[in-house]
């Protein structure tokens, strides 16, 4: 991909190639025009970019470590695996980095009312903790089968002050969450800002988060030249929407030499509705506000999605994603849930580390590389949040007993 | 003339506005949906407004969500709609707008459901998330195929947004009395009169007004400033009011369209 092609990415409409753009009702246009606008004047503002990275170090605790995972690179033998700790920072996973920005956005624009969507609770509790920190009112829309699979993020984001909405329509998780808070901000958006949780929804959403997010990339990039001399040969990373990805992979897409793999959730299968990889069994289709790869039927109707991680079960994958893939920068591919959860448990018992259950998607695909390549190779892996959230959950599916 | 136009150009010389209904097609089947639209029709309804039923109807309040998942649940698919039309083409020459969502018009190509849609008898389309700036694929195929469009301009709508809906519009214009998802409410907003002064300063194409009216005062009071008036979720209510009893669906609908139409008739 040239140097030219990234710069130009998205279009001033916000599209990438064929993808992207602003699909929303009319109430909605002109408000985003204001927060395109807020957010460029802010772009280009040192004194944003300063209380920004200000707040990042201060309260979240970057940078993060890029840490070498020993053991298991011994245990797999081959590359060496460096994982950039985003389970570290404050909350517990990289959505604070796009929330410190947004909430921080919100406060410039003189909005007093914050709403977000949440699947597996880490950007609810991100929002929630933003909005508390402010002094803002918020509200979170999490659907009910979630709130039951992610009831700790639940809890946390009720002591954190913030309003949880269980949303009980469709199949009632994210994609229903995100229709929720759309409704709620369509009513609401004189004084309410809508903090999108990831690379997703209508122009400028996509970039905007991304730009957020690449902080993780940037810092790896950083880490990577000091510890190895070098750019890494593999960048892997789970994909929902895709924003922990692109926030890795976006500072590296310029270097030839780096290959990236996003990963989806491949559910019990590829089959319809038992998944959650829309590079394997989407379409190009309209939702949410983009235009990008989705799951639907042949009609246009969107289909129902299933993973064990409830942050990657959404029908849709951001738009730069659907850019990437078709230019063949990035490779996407897709671990079960049963391969997830095999990878969460390795990573906690070689490494100490108890990964989010969307994370092990991204260390399953490892698993599965490493080996393959040669010993001095360097293979980067986003491990984007942490799994205290997914304890209960993973021990249930695991089977496993209470001491007696 | 259009039948769109010629509506508009009858209920001018009536010196009144519109009556238009929304209804979901196949709510909540297709033989009871039928019967609805018919009934409609017959009790004061002018243009008859149908949505398309779409899985994620992020516009839509409560009422018309559940709308759409009782006529997806009884089997209404892209084929099925089109059918809808055409049986309503066999009793009736009013105006038939689709009210649906970008992915449905977009998902099998636009141009190819534009012609269908022709074909049925479809006279208008509202896409409910596709903005102008987006548009071009649609306003295209609508204009090859002789459907005309239909544009929303909501209360947050700059002069220079209304200027840009009403060039890609060729129906009408479809003012939102309110920031919100569709759903009736208590109390009217206030600003109209002005909002209908700013967009006719800046087109002639005939507006209407929807979003939260469910009463014959509301429509009335709406008609006095607005070239039609859209009552939705008040009517679908009725449906989902008596749905334990499908029977009593269309009589109870046809009164209360009877009861709303009297509004724009005073």
């Amino acid at each position: 991909m040239s140097t030219v092609a990234k710069e130009t990415m998205p279009d001033a409409q916000g599209h990438f190639g064929p993808y992207g753009g602003r699909f929303v009702p009319e109430t909605l246009m002109h408000p985003l025009q204001e927060l395109e606008d807020a957010w460029r004047r802010a772009s280009s503002d040192l004194d944003f970019d300063h209380e920004f990275r200000y707040y990042l170090r201060e309260f979240c605790g970057r940078p993060t470590s890029l840490y070498f995972a020993e053991r298991l690179t011994r245990e797999l033998g081959g590359a060496k695996i460096y994982l950039k700790r985003e389970d570290l920072l404050h909350t517990g996973a990289h959505k604070i980095n796009n929330a410190i920005g947004q909430i921080l956005l919100a406060k410039r624009m003189g909005k007093t009312r914050i709403i977000a969507e949440t699947g597996a609770g880490q950007h609810g509790v991100a929002t929630a903790t933003v909005a508390a920190m402010f002094g803002m009112k918020c509200v979170i829309y999490m659907g009910a089968v979630d709130c039951e699979r992610q009831v700790l993020n639940v809890y946390r984001m009720k002591m954190l002050g913030a309003e949880v909405v269980p949303v009980h329509a469709g199949q009632k998780t994210l994609k229903e969450a995100v229709n929720e808070a759309m409704r709620d901000w369509v009513t609401n958006v004189r004084h309410t800002h809508y903090i999108l949780g990831t690379a997703y929804g209508a122009h400028p959403y996509p970039v905007m988060v991304r730009n957020f997010q690449r902080v993780i990339g940037d810092e790896a990039r950083r880490q990577i030249m000091e510890k190895e001399e070098r750019v890494p040969d593999l960048l892997i990373a789970c994909v929902g929407g895709g924003s922990n990805a692109i926030g890795l992979f976006y500072p590296f897409l310029e270097d030839q030499s780096v290959k990236m793999v996003g990963v989806e959730a491949g559910g019990e299968g590829i089959r319809p509705e038992r998944h959650a990889a829309r590079f394997q069994g989407g379409s190009l289709g309209v939702l949410q506000g983009t235009r990008s790869y989705i799951l639907q039927d042949e009609h246009g109707q969107i289909q129902g999605t299933h993973s064990v991680s409830a942050g990657l079960d959404y029908a849709a994958v951001g738009p730069e994603h659907a850019w990437l893939h078709d230019e063949g920068r990035v490779e996407y591919t897709y671990a079960t849930d049963d391969k997830a959860l095999k990878a969460f448990q390795t990573l906690a018992k070689l490494e100490g580390i108890i990964p989010a259950l969307e994370s092990s998607h991204a260390i399953a695909e490892c698993i599965v590389r490493a080996p393959k390549m040669r010993k001095d190779a360097l293979i980067i892996v986003n491990l984007s949040g942490r799994g205290d959230k997914d304890v209960a959950q993973a021990a249930a599916k695991l089977g496993l007993q209470m001491p007696q | 003339m259009s039948r769109i136009q010629q509506t508009f150009a009858h209920t001018r010389t009536e010196n009144r506005a519109a009556f238009v209904a929304y209804v979901c097609a196949g709510d909540p089947d297709f033989a009871t949906s039928l019967e609805v639209c018919r009934s409609l029709l017959a009790n004061g309804v002018d243009i008859l407004e149908l949505g398309v039923p779409f899985s994620d109807p992020l516009a839509d309040g409560l009422t018309n969500q559940l709308a759409a998942q009782r006529a997806l649940e009884s089997g209404m698919t892209a084929a099925r709609v089109f059918e809808l039309v055409r049986r309503i083409r066999e009793f009736s020459q009013a105006p038939i707008v689709f009210y649906t969502y970008y992915n449905l018009v977009f998902a099998n190509g636009v141009d190819a459901y534009v012609r269908e849609a022709k074909a049925a008898g479809v006279d208008g389309i509202l896409t409910l998330d596709l903005p102008p700036e987006e548009a071009a694929e649609v306003t295209t195929a609508c204009a090859a195929h002789g459907v005309e469009t239909v544009f929303i301009i909501a209360p947050t709508s700059p002069d220079e947004r209304i200027a840009r809906i009403a060039a890609a519009a060729t129906g009408f214009l479809y003012y939102v009395s309110r920031e919100g998802v569709t759903g009736v409410r208590d109390q009217m907003a206030a600003n109209i009169p002005q909002a209908m002064a700013r967009i006719r300063a800046h087109t002639k194409l005939p507006t209407v007004v929807g979003f939260g009216i469910g009463t014959r005062a509301q429509v009335a009071e709406v008609a006095a400033h607005a070239d039609g008036v859209v009552v939705g979720s008040a009517l679908v209510n009725c449906i989902r009011d008596h749905l334990a009893e499908r029977d009593r669906i269309v009589p109870a609908i046809g009164a209360r369209a009877a009861d709303l139409s009297a509004g724009v008739r005073r």
